[in-house]
């Protein structure tokens, strides 16, 4: 019988990379990533799930990890924002983020980074609503959304309205 | 954030985790966790073992059963519903309704299950099931049993799916020529309901449901009587909404009052209606 614990040691890869952690079932998978592993690029904006600021892959998929128990990640493959520029190149996602002023004060671009390059990986070519519906789970409050969504668009070669 | 200290169990088999489940006072089963987390988080309910059912893959599946029910498995997350070809065959407005559902990265983890499970009055997923008829089958240590959407659903944050029981799947009729419909208003696109209201229309007959007005999805049973069967045009649908807002109690909030609430109730009834009807295929 699997019986209940509050704590389990846990391994998953991360950015390529296979960890061990011992963690408590309590533990937020944000802090895991932050606190255990020092990979503070992943941010906690509201900790309550709306602001999509701790963004990251779980198999491949985006999703929220302050809404995840770093104990249900056993066995995944995460990545983080850390993840994307592996080689310290940018990728041509980051470029655009540069080159269209894709953020202000920053705090919610690694969210925002991690949800339109899970979009990138399915719609290569995404159009200006694909990147809303996408984005809409990443709230930017300096509301920049104008040059965010300008910048994803670009990375598919998409015509931009604005 | 710190949650209260949890004990975490993550069984292989459903006799297992029915197991635990029973044997564990506030046992809780954890399926995508995009509410218990947050509940957990503002210490809103006490859980002091939780349940993981992500290794049960006999939850995760979405197939058809021998009678031809389009089954989906309590596992199964908003994204499976949305990419599910035999969804799209039987049953499109669950994929179109769960696409509005919040956002992506919530949407990869929710469960239809857990939508459900947690019966919160404002979730999508209650009021559409009511009004397709759906049943929901249900599992604990004495065996399975299956009730009705009306049974299911018994108060707010609370369903049929007793201690020491876990859903196991929720089960759709076929369509069988049949329209869907569904309509209502958010704060802000894709946001939480203020209300909303799904609509089944055949030839014979109308099933409508309202959500976010009482603890359960709402049958606008009169609405249905007066349009069995009968004329689907714009006036006779407006006609036959008359008196539903009147018929109900719906809460006052920051988001709108109980009148409000009554008006909205109508007007949802009608779109969900209509777009069912549109989308009826005429087959005399």
């Amino acid at each position: 019988m699997n019986a209940p614990t509050t704590s389990r040691t846990i391994a998953f890869a991360i950015n390529g990379e296979s960890v061990e952690l011992e963690v408590e079932a309590r533990r937020l998978l944000v802090h895991a990533i932050r606190d255990d592993l020092g990979l503070t690029g992943t941010h906690i904006g509201c900790d309550t799930g709306n602001c999509g600021a701790c963004t990251v892959h779980l198999d491949g998929e985006p999703v929220k990890s302050c809404m995840l128990l770093a104990v249900q990640a056993d066995g995944a493959r995460i990545a983080t924002v850390e993840g994307l520029a592996a080689e310290g190149e940018l990728t041509p996602l980051q470029k655009a983020f540069n080159e269209h002023h894709a953020l202000q004060c920053g705090y919610c671009t690694p969210g925002m980074l991690m949800s339109a390059a899970a979009l990138l990986e399915r719609n290569p070519t995404p159009t200006e609503d694909d990147v809303r519906y996408a984005l809409q789970g990443n709230i930017c409050r300096c509301t920049g959304y104008v040059n965010i969504v300008e910048a994803v668009v670009a990375v598919g070669g998409g015509e931009n309205k604005a | 954030m710190l949650l209260r200290e949890v004990g975490y169990a993550r069984p292989s088999t459903v006799d297992e985790a029915i197991a635990l489940l029973s044997e564990h006072d506030g046992a809780r089963a954890l399926a995508g966790g995009q509410t218990i987390v947050n509940v957990m988080k503002a210490r809103a309910a006490a859980t002091d073992v939780l349940v993981d059912l992500a290794d049960l893959a006999e939850l995760r599946t979405i197939g058809f059963s021998s009678d031809g029910l389009l089954e989906i498995g309590a596992m199964v997350t908003y994204t499976e519903l949305i990419g599910s070809s035999e969804v799209e065959v039987a049953r499109p407005i669950l994929a179109e309704v769960a696409a509005t559902i919040a956002d992506v990265q919530v949407r990869n983890r929710g469960t239809v299950g857990g939508n459900v499970c947690v019966a919160d009055p404002t979730n999508h997923l209650p009021p559409l099931f009511s009004a397709l008829d759906a049943t929901f089958t249900i599992r604990g240590g004495d065996g399975e049993r299956t009730v009705s959407a009306d049974e299911f659903f018994v108060g707010v944050y609370m369903t049929a799916v007793g201690e020491g029981e876990l859903l196991m799947k929720v089960s759709v009729p076929p369509s069988s020529g049949e329209g869907d419909g569904f309509s209502g208003i958010t704060i802000g696109k894709h946001g939480t309901y203020v209300v909303d209201a799904a609509a089944n229309v055949s030839d014979e007959s109308v099933r409508i449901a309202i959500g976010c007005v009482a603890a359960v999805p709402v049958r606008a049973t009169a609405m249905e009587e007066r349009l069995a069967g009968g004329d689907l045009s714009e006036d006779s649908v407006r006609a036959a909404v008359e008196g539903l807002g009147a018929s109900l109690d719906p809460p006052s909030d920051v988001h709108g009052s109980a009148d409000y609430r009554r008006h909205l109730a109508e007007v949802s009834a009608v779109r969900a209606v209509l777009q069912a009807a549109g989308r009826r295929k005429q087959v005399r």
